[in-house]
């Protein structure tokens, strides 16, 4: 039995790079600083361990040759899920290139809430080195900060130290939206954030009415969604007197129709409030599972996020036409390849469609796909890259046991280099 | 196997060899002496009447890194325009203003450059800036880590560290990030936003540190110096864009003390105030003190006209140029306590009184640096211009006609204020060597690349004479790498990787304890996480790393 230290996490998004694991053959126990999202997910039990076509098990090159036959003859391929690390995803983007596939990542219908926002304005964000030493008031918008990031107050507001304040726990958090359901957000002193609650979807109209108080626009109305207008303004006071204020929001809890237009109003108040002699940034929660580094490998291999397709030689991105459930729907696709080297929950959509899985051992199936191969974890059974919430930070993702399950990036070039020999 | 070119006409700056008909044979990669009479040539190429030189080099493009990829994301509309299709050989993409990275890779080996070295790699991005670059096919590169704004730096210097804690703190972080130099961005500037300044002057105090860009220009250009570091500090100063900073260009040259100091797209700092306008070249100050100074080099940051997207580390520049964004969206990012950055769209058009201005005080100051190697052709890819656009800027120093019918179709008003047209110099083919070869792999301590002498790696490119120096430039009839043909008629014909050149400056290994307790206690990542390994460079089978000597002090 052997214990590793200082482990990177590529599941929970904020990068927490501190846990301690345990390992007993292929077995793994998180002993150190896990968390209801890091310590299942480390904990996962491997079972599969070989491929299988039409659930009989086969080879690797076999299986890889019968996915390349069903790419051949495919029309439409689409590669959906795309959560896996770097080199999983040049792989990915290799073979979509090939065979000229529709990519998306599985969580793109949350992050294009932030694409479209970025595409058409533009934000001043920063990173969460800068909100552990520098942060004096975090808003948070729409989201239950502690069930998406559990570690999030620990790690980066209610560290002991910081190099520019004096007093972490005198920082100042505010929920706009929903509220807290634990008391991660309460100071080590005790302070509680304040709550101003509203349904999700009226987050349009209140952050409307919070940037017009911002800019010092008059607003006649007493209440908004149920929210004084008189607390709205203390918000908006509590920002311009920051010194350094942050707005998170996560853009996957935003789930109501066009709430790019929300984030769009977050990044422009935040901008706003830079041109009011103080600094303001916005920070988008994501991250998980690979969502970062999808989009970030595609973003340098084709110029764009994950909802590219591929069919015409070069890539093309739609942020709406190249919709899996769309796609998948209206039979525009006929052949799906699923990729997910981190979570057993995360099967393919139902479909008819033959189906190609390259997902974590662990995996189960309603329905027995066409082919699965069963790949390592990233971070458990193989190093690799993955990117943090933040966009800027990847982290070397560390090989704790030696599994001999191929990675998401050996699956797929298999499959590619399948497809490279039919096709001479 | 051996290959040999035989007679073309060769501009060797490194060998001294200017514009003579001589044979290059090839052997496992590299350039090699004439072998015995009788001895099996393999392959040969007829170059004659053919212009040979050794693969360009572009020693500061952004080709790596966040902020590229910002600028990526940001401009869906501009690929659209520039869709590329996959090959059998290539892979898809898009490309002007900022592309894929395998496009990058293939478009800069059809103009015949073999290396590119992305100059602004932020030690806790350095990971992604690797990745991307082991993502371009065929170029070999590296990166110059950017140090100034880090907060580790900024406590040092106002607890007083003395100069070899320092070196010893650069040594690692150069290390750390696989770094082939150091850069500096608004010295200081990027850290003093994040106190809500919003700019900072040679002299002026961090309002945090007490500690003045002049302080940190002066530890970290001595750092690289003593360390032997061979690429000098390269410096991104202060003010960049303001009327007014050719005083603080020329206040930072004589401020080093001669110590060696790159000034990257100095046009941007070249800027004076007088006219109708307020804005005025001060290219001829900048070339004077730079053929004074012999310790200062320089990269110019030509602009040309159109669409481009500008993304640089100087988030504090970036903020206040943010009302110029065209189309008007823009991103700024603090970073991780270390640096920042902004990500602004820009249409450079010739008919804006600035921007046809800043067109002729890049080419004035070209044309007025007297020494080709201290000197080198940049447009900061892709701030002032794509760099595909450098077949054109060669045509425009080299062809005084063709210049001046450009010049004479720009805002008139800039016209009267640019000297441009009595300007008669005209670049040699060896001078646009020297800039795009032999001088940068000197300035960037690169050995065995840039010449094409016995010995050196057979990067090379021939071209056909052509009167007209954009056609002759846009399209080599062969680019070699490492001896392998990879363009043939400026189309790739094959791909190979390229190498990742670093160098590994000694540190006292107690440099550790002091950073992995500020690690602890205020970064988000475990110091032994931070390093890149040289695993994470070579996997795949992809990249290798080419460790350059030092220099003695």
């Amino acid at each position: 039995m052997t214990e590793i230290i200082e482990v990177p996490s590529p599941f929970c998004g904020i990068g927490t790079d501190d846990l301690a694991v345990q390992i007993d053959g292929l077995s793994l126990k998180v002993t150190a600083n896990g968390c209801a999202v890091n310590t299942p997910a480390f904990e996962q039990p491997i079972t599969d361990t070989a491929p299988r076509v039409a659930g009989k098990i086969v080879s690797l090159q076999e299986a890889a040759a019968k996915a390349a036959e069903l790419l051949q003859s495919a029309l439409q391929p689409f590669i959906g899920g795309c959560a896996t690390d770097v080199n999983g995803m040049r792989a990915l983007l290799a073979l979509a290139d090939r065979s000229g596939a529709v990519v998306e990542n599985m969580n793109f219908p949350a992050a294009r809430n932030n694409f479209l926002a970025l595409q058409d304005s533009g934000w001043m964000n920063t990173t969460l080195a800068e909100v552990k030493n520098r942060c004096d008031l975090l808003l948070v918008v729409g989201t239950d900060l502690e069930v998406f990031a559990p570690r999030f107050f620990e790690r980066y507001l209610w560290n002991a130290e910081s190099m520019f304040l004096d007093d972490t726990s005198k920082r100042s958090v505010i929920y706009l939206g929903k509220a807290p359901s634990g008391n991660a957000s309460t100071s080590p002193t005790g302070a509680k954030a304040q709550v101003f609650e509203c349904a999700s979807e009226d987050l349009p109209e209140v952050i409307a009415v919070l940037r017009a108080l911002v800019k010092g626009r008059p607003i006649h109305a007493q209440s908004v969604a149920g929210i004084a207008v008189s607390d709205l303004q203390s918000i908006a006071d509590a920002l311009k007197q920051a010194t350094y204020g942050v707005v998170t929001w996560g853009a996957a809890a935003l789930n109501f129709s066009q709430a790019e237009l929300t984030v769009q109003t977050l990044s422009e108040m935040v901008k706003d409030i830079n041109d009011m002699n103080t600094r303001c940034s916005g920070l988008p929660l994501a991250g998980k599972e690979g969502d970062q580094t999808a989009n970030q490998v595609c973003g340098w291999t084709t110029g764009y996020p994950a909802r590219t397709r591929f069919s015409k030689g070069y890539p093309e991105y739609d942020p709406y036409l190249n919709d899996s459930r769309v796609m998948l729907n209206n039979g525009e696709a006929d052949v799906l390849v699923w990729v997910n080297a981190f979570n057993v929950n995360s099967v393919p959509p139902e479909t008819s469609l033959p189906t190609i899985v390259v997902g974590r051992s662990g995996m189960t199936f309603s329905q027995e796909p066409a082919v699965f191969i069963p790949v390592g974890t990233p971070g458990i059974d193989h190093a690799g890259h993955a990117y943090r919430m933040d966009n800027v930070v990847a982290i070397r993702l560390k090989k704790l046991r030696e599994s001999g399950l191929p990675s998401t990036a050996d699956a797929l070039s298999a499959i590619e280099q399948a497809l490279k020999e039919g096709s001479v | 196997m051996i290959i040999k070119l035989s007679g073309g006409k060769v501009y060797d700056p490194a060998g001294g060899i200017d514009g003579k008909q001589q044979d290059l044979y090839i052997r496992d990669g590299r350039i090699v002496d004439a072998p015995e009479p009788g001895a099996k040539i393999d392959r040969e190429y007829d170059l004659k009447g053919k212009v040979v030189m050794s693969g360009a080099i572009d020693m500061h493009t952004h080709i790596g890194g966040g902020k590229g990829n910002i600028a990526r994301i940001l401009l869906p509309e501009d690929h659209r325009m520039d869709p590329v299709h996959r090959t059998d050989l290539t892979r898809s993409g898009c490309g002007h203003a900022m592309p894929s990275t395998f496009v990058t890779g293939y478009r800069y080996a059809e103009m015949g450059y073999t290396a590119g070295f992305e100059p602004a790699v932020l030690p806790i991005n350095a990971r992604q800036a690797h990745m991307e670059m082991g993502d371009i096919p065929i170029l070999d590169k590296g990166g110059y880590v950017m140090l100034g704004s880090d907060d580790y730096l900024l406590r040092m210097l106002t607890a007083k560290k003395d100069q070899q804690a320092i070196n010893d703190y650069v040594a690692w972080t150069m290390q750390a990030a696989k770094a082939i130099g150091v850069k500096v961005v608004n010295p200081g500037g990027i850290n003093a936003f994040k106190f809500n300044q919003r700019k900072l002057d040679l002299d002026e105090q961090n309002s945090h540190y007490g500690v003045t860009p002049r302080e940190i220009l002066q530890v970290l250009a001595t750092a690289v110096k003593q360390l032997g570091v061979s690429h000098p500090l390269h410096v991104h100063g202060c003010n960049l864009g303001v009327p007014g900073n050719v005083n603080t260009t020329l206040d930072t040259i004589q401020g080093i003390g001669g110590l060696p100091m790159h000034l990257t797209h100095i046009q941007f700092h070249s800027y004076g105030t007088e006219g109708d306008f307020k804005f005025s070249s001060g290219a001829a100050q900048i070339a004077e003190a730079v053929n004074r100074n012999k310790n200062i080099t320089i990269d110019v940051g030509q602009i040309l006209f159109g669409q481009t997207v500008t993304a640089s580390g100087d988030s504090m520049r970036q903020h206040a140029n943010c009302k110029h964004a065209s189309p008007n969206k823009w991103v700024t990012m603090d970073i991780e306590c270390d640096a920042g950055c902004g990500v602004v769209p820009f249409k450079y058009k010739d008919q804006n009184f600035v921007n046809a201005l800043q067109w002729a005080i890049g080419l004035e100051t070209f044309l007025l640096v007297d020494d080709p190697w201290r000197i080198f052709l940049t447009t900061d890819h892709p701030n002032g211009a794509p760099f595909t656009s450098y077949p054109h800027l060669i045509r425009l120093l080299m062809d005084k006609t063709f210049r001046n019918e450009v010049l004479s179709t720009l805002h008139p008003e800039a016209q009267k204020m640019t000297t441009l047209a009595s300007i008669d110099r005209e670049y040699t083919l060896q001078e646009i060597a020297i800039m795009t070869r032999a001088g940068a792999a000197k300035l960037i301590g690169l050995k065995d690349r840039g010449g094409l002498t016995p010995g050196n790696w057979a990067d090379i490119t021939v071209y056909t004479d052509n009167a007209d120096r954009q056609k002759m430039f846009e399209k080599p009839d062969y680019v070699f790498k490492d001896g392998e043909v990879v363009v043939i008629d400026g189309k790739v014909v094959h791909t190979k990787w390229g190498t990742t050149h670093i160098v590994k400056p000694d540190f006292d290994a107690s440099v550790e304890k002091g950073l992995k307790d500020y690690f602890d206690r205020y970064l988000t990542m475990k110091l032994g996480n931070f390093k890149i390994g040289d695993d994470e460079i070579i996997e795949n089978g992809r990249g290798s790393l080419t460790v350059h000597p030092l220099v003695p002090n």
